[in-house]
């Protein structure tokens, strides 16, 4: 067994691992950051970074974190690909723009820059849209980047500090320590469980479950679509609970490739590609934009995000565990919150007041109390 | 979106359907030399046989353009048989996914076909191994097979000036056929070093080494420089000059073609999506040629790259076995395991050097689709990591043309095919989707670990 | 039956013998660079096999047609990337 001592061992190099090290070396801390392999969420996503308002604590977690990407923006290496491109949510019917007049104000309440587009606006920023929508919401200030080079800049960004990457599986997690796969043990005062959809393996008792969801890539487009677009029907999507759905979500990449998603399943374990799924996406998605069907797909993909049953990610110490922080169950939103999550921690790390409060992402909700 | 909004977009958008839906006994894909014998033994069994390739017309590689005048004896006999036999030609039919245990579809210029078989027999064949250096991706800068190839298609080199280089008795073919199209070949340079390749000649049996005589003869006048490999193209827009080296000596030679190939490496894609075991990047196969999925057969350079005779009696076999008729096929068993030492013995006089590894620059482009130098690959300790970071392999080609390159520099082994096997529209994804079975996703779905 | 075929490229006529592919005759027309990748460099075919995707072209609207298996057709029109 070694005998390095770090401060902070965080478990998962994601999205969310690579913010909490590069949140946590620069506030002097010795860190430590213990990979297994790639394949969480972070490498198989959409990098969507968009502010959400499903709920108060959903809708202030992601402006924070948004805005706290749009201040690193200057220093992201070209190939994080930030796109300021924004978001276009888009009515199809009454009740959609019912919702976007509804989001509208929400967002003018809170000091989210957003405009309502009528038909001829919508057309006019997105010329292959199929005709006989009726408007959109237009969300400037979200982003798109290639989350797996931002989280890579992140680590760097930790390891210009004091960050030690371990490639390697966790396989226990005790007090001030973890077991690795082939390196033994590395000791720490405290360690955070950033392993995404492993998180319940490491910690159990956390109640999460894998949702998987599939993309499909095309060939080069240049300015087909120019923000990513998303019709209203996502929200019901992402928010129930119920076995599987689709939705129109199209994001273009600074490359000119458009990446088709997005679909939600629960239950399924394998990570093979579920064809009624993509026949169904696909499916939706040229409804949106027939043009598509006739483009170049070069690649199809699965991936698993961490779900909580309230659709708030953990974020905070473990109860009943003294050194055991948590900051996983991100759903869709990982990219998008991973700033914040890393900042909360801190805050929360270092006992002092956070920007925002932090009470709704605590685990407490999300440990099942049976569990000692 | 629950069940309703589903129902909407099912409404709304009307999934598209198979244009063409066939049913064979047998289904070969791939119309070269390998398919074409597996074809003829099946059919002539009596079964309902097709063959699916994605070129216009058969022939696959060695024997593309001569569906109408065969180049050899042996060409000529086999389309004579084939002719002779109803079999299905399925042209320009690209198989990118299955659609169930005995269903695969095909994606063609009109539309999306499913094609069910109760056999069925890979004979996907081989692409060539490039290998990068500086100014590889100047326009005119092309496999061996490829330039030959292109002039098969209809390309004029006459009195273009070629160097053919790289390595394999391609190379000796490539160059003949280019000078029969009446281009100028310069050199042939061949990276194996001669004390290789002489015991491998002097080993060849009669009639090869007749063949290789007589190709000799048909180069006449050509120099064939052992030991000798490309360091560098250079030109404006398009190639203008080759620099080669051999042991000390560097020199360039002005030139409008560089046919340039690193032997072969096996198709192996659609078996690995399949679900086919591979050993070492071919497939695994037992004497009947059968594959470890069972009622698919393997024939040809996929089950190990070994050359036309090779091919066609492994082709055979499997046409044979499909059939049930085992006997038949038993009587080829011994030309086969002779011309697969054969094989074996080729595959070592011509194995690249390791000096080929340093043959790009840090700067040099190893992933074309993605642009990708190996500077900024060698930062990646895997494979995967290098493909998510830089992208390289997310390209169009799906890492054909960098991973055999990147396997023989970094040692680097390719990752696990998903559909589409090869990029296909949109639509016809979808209707590949639509058609599958519904619990139908791969047959070995992988446990997320 | 005709001996040749003539289609279009980039908009000028180009005459090429029945049976040649669409790459054959983007390169009889006089064009080594049938595309740019996508730091800008000029690309022509490769692999001439239907896998490097280098040799791709716009084919009577459609983008990103492989050239190289495809075979001339009367009156086709191609156009070169930029």
């Amino acid at each position: 067994m070694t005998s390095r001592i770090y401060d902070v061992l965080i478990i998962g190099a994601g999205i969310i691992g690579a913010a909490c090290a590069r949140e946590f070396a620069r506030a002097g801390l010795r860190i430590a950051v213990v990979e297994a392999g790639f394949g969480g969420a972070t490498f198989a996503g959409m990098g969507h970074i968009v502010v959400m308002d499903d709920s108060e604590p959903q809708f202030a977690l992601t402006r924070y974190s948004q805005q706290l990407w749009r201040e690193l923006a200057p220093e992201l290496p070209p190939d994080v690909e930030y796109m300021p491109c924004g978001t276009l949510w888009i009515a199809a019917d009454d009740q959609e723009m019912q919702e976007v007049r509804r989001k509208h104000e929400f967002y003018a309440a809170r000091r989210v820059p957003t405009e309502i587009f009528d038909p001829r606006a919508l057309y006019e920023a997105e010329p292959h849209l199929r005709p006989g929508l009726l408007g959109a919401l237009l969300v400037p200030e979200d982003l798109v980047i290639y989350a797996p080079c931002a989280a890579r800049f992140l680590l760097h960004q930790a390891q210009a500090y004091s960050c030690d990457l371990y490639l390697d599986k966790v396989l226990q997690v005790r007090d001030h320590a973890v077991i690795l796969q082939n390196r033994g043990g590395l000791h720490a005062g405290a360690v955070i469980n950033a392993a995404g959809t492993w998180a319940p393996e490491l910690t159990p008792g956390l109640e999460m479950r894998p949702r998987k969801g599939q993309l499909v890539i095309t060939d080069r487009y240049p300015g087909f679509v120019r923000h990513q677009l998303v019709e209203l029907g996502y929200l019901k999507s992402a928010h129930t609970l119920t076995a599987e759905s689709f939705a129109f979500n199209v994001q273009p990449r600074i490359t000119g490739q458009l990446l088709i998603g997005s679909s939600r399943q629960f239950g399924v374990q394998t990570n093979a590609v579920d064809n009624h799924i993509i026949a169904g996406m696909l499916a939706r998605a040229c409804h949106y934009l027939p043009e598509l069907s006739r483009m170049s797909a070069i690649r199809t993909w699965t991936g698993f995000r961490a779900a909580t049953a309230d659709k708030l990610p953990v974020i905070g110490k473990c109860p009943g565990r003294q050194h055991l922080y948590l900051a996983t169950g991100h759903e869709g939103l990982g990219i998008t919150t991973s700033l914040a999550t890393a900042r909360l921690l801190l805050d929360q790390f270092l006992q002092r007041a956070p920007a925002i409060p932090a009470e709704p992402y605590l685990p407490n909700r999300v440990m099942e109390t049976a569990h000692a | 979106m629950c069940a309703a909004a589903s129902c909407s977009a099912a409404k709304a958008w009307r999934l598209p359907s198979v244009s063409n839906r066939r049913q064979f006994d047998v289904l070969v894909v791939g119309g070269g030399p390998s398919g074409i014998a597996a074809a003829c033994c099946a059919a002539e069994a009596s079964l309902r046989v097709a063959i699916a390739d994605d070129n216009p017309d058969l022939g696959g590689q060695i024997w593309r353009g001569e569906h109408i005048f065969p180049g050899t004896e042996e060409a000529a006999h086999w389309y004579r048989r084939l002719r002779e036999l109803s079999v299905e030609h399925l042209p320009g039919a690209r198989i990118f996914a299955q659609a169930g245990a005995r269903t695969l579809i095909a994606e063609t210029d009109s539309g999306v076909c499913e094609v069910g078989f109760e056999k069925l027999i890979l004979a996907t064949g081989a692409r060539e191994r490039f290998l990068p250096f500086p100014g590889w991706t100047l326009p005119n800068v092309m496999g061996a097979g490829g330039l030959q190839a292109l002039a098969k298609s209809g390309l004029d080199v006459r009195a273009g000036k070629v160097v053919v280089a790289g390595t394999g008795p391609l190379l000796l073919a490539v160059a003949s056929h280019l000078k029969q199209y009446g281009a100028e070949i310069l050199l042939v340079a061949e990276q194996a070093p001669r004390h290789r390749l002489l015991p491998f000649a002097l080993r060849l049996p009669p009639s090869k080494l007749k063949d290789a005589l007589s190709l000799r003869r048909d180069l006449a006048g050509v120099p064939y420089l052992t030991s000798c490999w490309p360091v560098a193209a250079d030109g404006e827009n398009k190639l203008e000059r080759v620099t080669l080296r051999r042991g000390a000596r560097t020199w360039s030679l002005p030139c409008d073609y560089l046919a340039c190939g690193f032997h072969l490496v096996p198709n192996t894609e659609l078996a690995a999506l399949l679900g086919c075991v591979l050993d070492d990047g071919k497939v695994r196969v037992d004497d009947f040629q059968q594959t470890t999925i069972p009622a698919v057969y393997c024939a040809g350079e996929p089950t190990g790259i070994g050359g036309l005779e090779l091919s066609l009696v492994e082709g055979q076999i499997a046409g044979f076995a499909a059939a049930a008729r085992f006997d038949s096929a038993r009587r080829l068993f011994a030309k086969r395991n002779k011309l697969g030492r054969f094989a074996a013995r080729l595959e070592r006089a011509f194995a690249l050097r390791p000096e080929l590894k340093h043959l790009p620059q840090p700067e040099t482009l190893v992933c074309r689709c993605e642009d990708v130098s190996l500077l900024r690959l060698r930062e990646h300790l895997s494979w995967r990591a290098a493909k998510l970071l830089t992208r390289c392999g997310m390209g169009p080609c799906q890492g054909r043309i960098c991973g055999p390159a990147l396997e023989f520099i970094l040692g680097w082994q390719p990752e696990s095919v998903r559909p589409p096997v090869f990029p296909v529209r949109v639509e016809s994804l979808m209707t590949a989707a639509a058609s599958a079975m519904p619990e139908t996703s791969s047959p070995n779905p992988v446990s997320r670990s | 039956m005709p001996e040749s075929v003539q289609l279009k490229i980039n908009g000028v006529p180009v005459r090429v013998p029945l049976g040649s592919t669409v790459a054959a005759a983007v390169l009889l027309a006089g064009h080594s660079a049938f595309r740019r990748s996508v730091s800008g460099e000029g690309r022509g075919p490769l692999c001439c096999m239907g896998i490097c995707f280098e040799c791709r072209l716009t084919i009577d609207g459609q983008q990103h047609v492989r050239s190289c298996q495809l075979l001339c057709r009367e009156g086709m029109e191609i156009t070169l990337g930029e």
